[in-house]
């Protein structure tokens, strides 16, 4: 009984990584179509812009598990994430919306630049960043049933960008310039909306939530230059699954993938439990070519 | 058919689909560990003369004549395995650099050509190719994974050259023109189970990474302990590169096991001890003994989430000899405090050193005579003393267990005690027989 709880929980724990790893991507590909292989990399800024800072505050305070140096780095990794991803867009992206596939060799190379770029700075071995006492604890629910405090922490931190997310696009003016640009580019313009800089604002924004991604990973995963190839291949799976430029489809999908996942992977092995829900997934795209959610057509 | 609101171009399906098949055929890139290679510095690919290294060479030297020798250096500097072969390439540099300083070999300066096998394994055979037959080098230090490995060999049989491959494999494989620095199976995996069948261990979880190493290492295992009349609690694989580890580790839990055998490589050991500490399970519930996680490996795992943990390799940075002291010094005067050395690392060293005495022993760089040269030659490793195997081009070295301590070093609690030979078929072992063929099935 107690191990189905657990694997409940590792299910729905599984569903909020892919889950944060995928928002940002809904976002530039979901939204924009833009192929963005370069996504992985942004997860990669926010995770090393954490283990720099905590390399600073430890310098200055002596303390490498200063608790709240950690939860500064979710706002610091979102914020340098983004100012790469709006680099990007502003120097390669922005030439290439009206050919979506090259931004799949456009991105794919900027991926592999800020890949060798971390491995220059930081060198090629992986760095390490030391978890918050507050966050090294586990919840126990009953004597056998131990909830790691990281992975409900995370769960949090994704239900928290979900809310601010759904904020910025459904309760502020940018967002609703962002909605109107997306359904409709040349009404929106026409009527004043300037399309470049929501663009821009748009990409950053999916890059951003890449790197509060890549801060929170740095808590359970390896921190290294190629950290992001990890995690792009899921990303993509769950925000085509959940179909395009649909956000409720990209939590659903991020959940019905993650719970599967791990359900097959206690029933088989991690190699076949990831074979089968690649199958499944290709079935259903099969049936459902616009995923489990579409966009009106018109 | 639906079309979806913004790019007016494509049909969906048409689109995702393409889109699909691109993820699959990244992951299937991902999981062959062959990213495409960023092109290294310019400065990688132009044979270098870092530091002190053959200043005086001239521009173009014919290999027999000149008064420089030409030697190959082919590691991953980029890429994903270079977060492992990068230091490899360090210890070989500084040894070469050490050699040169102290008046080369045979009164000749070596001159290094450095490549990036970028890892990806057909880039190491084509850059094995050019070393041999565009440099004309007279041996080649390099390689790490047994892909890499595999995808050279029959560049050097065909090519006639020498390569010095310093990691510890999975045996079963006698390439005459590869000399093995690193431990066979009899060195590290087969020793490490005898320990912890000794320490009253029965039950046993396999855990690997999906591919070859772990694949032949857990075979081997196997028999080992149904010659103990064991048989192992669990057995799982991992894609490489696998970071989600607590559908495993709730597997771990329920099959109650009382050691697990780790043979998890790259960057997923990080996410697995990481994953396993979050869980409440520590060394004392569960100890694991991990035969690819060095010193190396543990900074970027975080110490504190593998400590009193147990590692097989056959020398550590804490081990106690004097040419260790001088070894640790030099590497990381010339590296930088922060270093750290490891296995790997100090059999890239070694492996410049036997090859010098080999070949001073020789008179000649030629390969047969430097072959010939080589059969029971020592050299004292900062590991202890190492000897070239008389027919299969291992080396007999050290077998050493150690617990990981809290600042990342490692401390010994067991060692043969001698040098252990070589014996990358298991011959000697009654339980392997039909090993040959059962691995050459798989």
């Amino acid at each position: 009984m107690e191990v189905w709880a657990l694997q409940l929980f590792n299910g729905l724990s599984l569903s909020s990584i892919l889950l944060l790893t995928a928002l940002g991507l809904a976002l530039s590909f979901g939204l924009m179509n833009v192929i963005n292989l370069a996504h992985g990399e942004f997860i990669m800024v926010g995770a090393y812009t954490t283990y720099a800072l905590q390399q600073v505050a430890s310098h200055y305070t002596g303390d490498p598990q200063a608790g709240v140096t950690f939860l500064i780095a979710i706002p610091a990794s979102f914020i340098t994430a983004a100012a790469a991803g709006y680099l990007v867009e502003n120097t390669v992206i922005r030439f290439l919306y009206r050919r979506p596939l090259d931004t799949l060799l456009a991105t794919w190379g900027v991926g592999l630049f800020l890949q060798q770029l971390a491995r220059s700075i930081f060198g090629a071995p992986n760095v390490q960043v030391v978890a918050p006492a507050w966050l090294s604890s586990t919840v126990s629910i009953t004597s056998g049933l131990l909830l790691p405090m990281k992975r409900i922490f995370i769960i949090g931190l994704v239900l928290a960008c979900l809310g601010g997310l759904y904020w910025y696009m459904y309760r502020s003016n940018e967002g609703r310039r962002m909605r109107g640009v997306m359904q409709n580019r040349e009404m929106a313009a026409s009527l004043g909306v300037s399309t470049r800089r929501v663009d821009s604002f748009t990409f950053a924004l999916g890059s951003g939530l890449a790197g509060v991604a890549g801060c929170a990973l740095t808590l359970i995963g390896p921190i290294g230059p190629s950290l992001g190839t990890f995690y792009i291949v899921d990303a993509f799976i769950v925000v085509i699954l959940g179909g395009l430029g649909q956000i409720p489809g990209t939590i659903m999908a991020a959940l019905i993938i993650g719970i599967l996942n791990t359900l097959f992977e206690f029933g088989t092995t991690a190699v076949v439990g990831k074979v089968l829900v690649f199958a499944m997934v290709i079935l259903f795209l099969q049936w459902k070519p616009a995923g489990l959610m579409r966009a009106r057509g018109r | 058919m639906s079309v979806l609101s913004l790019p007016k171009a494509f049909g969906s399906f048409r689109f995702l689909s393409l889109s699909l098949l691109v993820s699959l055929g990244i992951l299937l890139t991902v999981a062959c560990g062959s990213e495409a290679p960023p092109a290294p510095p310019a400065a990688q690919q132009a044979p270098v003369a870092p530091g002190t290294v053959a200043e005086s060479a001239p521009a173009a030297p014919v290999a027999e004549e000149s008064d420089t020798i030409k030697v190959g250096i082919l590691h991953s500097l980029s890429g994903t395995m270079s977060i492992s072969e990068t230091a490899v390439h360090d210890a070989e540099l500084l040894a070469i650099e050490e050699i040169n300083a102290a008046g080369g070999v045979m009164g000749k300066q070596l001159e290094v050509v450095i490549e990036d096998g970028a890892s990806d394994w057909p880039t190491f055979a084509e850059k094995a190719r050019k070393l041999l037959q565009e440099d004309e080098v007279a041996v080649v230090f390099g390689g790490w994974t047994s892909a890499s490995r595999k995808a050279m060999l029959p560049v050097f049989e065909a090519n006639n050259g020498l390569l010095f491959y310093p990691v510890q494999y999975e045996g079963l494989e006698t390439s005459p023109n590869i000399f093995y620095t690193g431990a066979t199976t009899n060195q590290q995996i087969v020793p490490a189970v005898e320990y912890l069948l000794e320490e009253g261990k029965t039950k046993f979880y396999l855990l690997g990474s999906d591919y070859v190493f772990p694949r032949t290492s857990n075979l081997i295992i196997n028999k080992q302990l149904q010659a103990a009349g064991l048989e192992a609690v669990g057995e799982e694989y991992t894609p490489l590169g696998h970071t989600e580890y607590s559908t495993v580790i709730a597997k771990i839990s329920s099959a109650e096991p009382d050691v697990v055998f780790n043979t998890l490589n790259g960057d997923s050991n990080v996410a697995f001890f990481k994953q396993l500490k979050d869980a409440g399970i520590t060394a004392e519930d569960l100890p694991t003994i991990s035969v690819s996680v060095a010193e190396e490996e543990i900074t970027g795992i975080g110490a504190d989430n593998i400590t009193d943990h147990l590692v097989a390799w056959n020398y550590f940075q804490t081990t106690d000899t004097l040419e260790n002291a001088k070894f640790v010094a030099a590497f990381q005067a010339k590296y930088g405090e922060h270093r750290v050395t490891d296995d790997p690392i100090e059999a890239g060293y070694f492996g410049v050193y036997l090859w010098k005495a080999a070949v001073e022993k020789a008179g000649s760089i030629d390969v047969a005579a430097v072959k010939e040269a080589a059969k029971g030659i020592s050299f004292a490793a900062p590991g202890g003393a190492v000897t070239i195997h008389d027919t299969n081009q291992h080396v007999s070295k050290t077998v050493r267990i150690g617990k990981v301590r809290s600042d990342g070093q490692i401390d010994e609690i067991w060692n043969s005690g001698a040098p252990v030979a070589p014996d990358p078929y298991l011959d000697t072992y009654d339980w392997a027989s039909g090993l040959r063929e059962l691995a050459q099935a798989q």
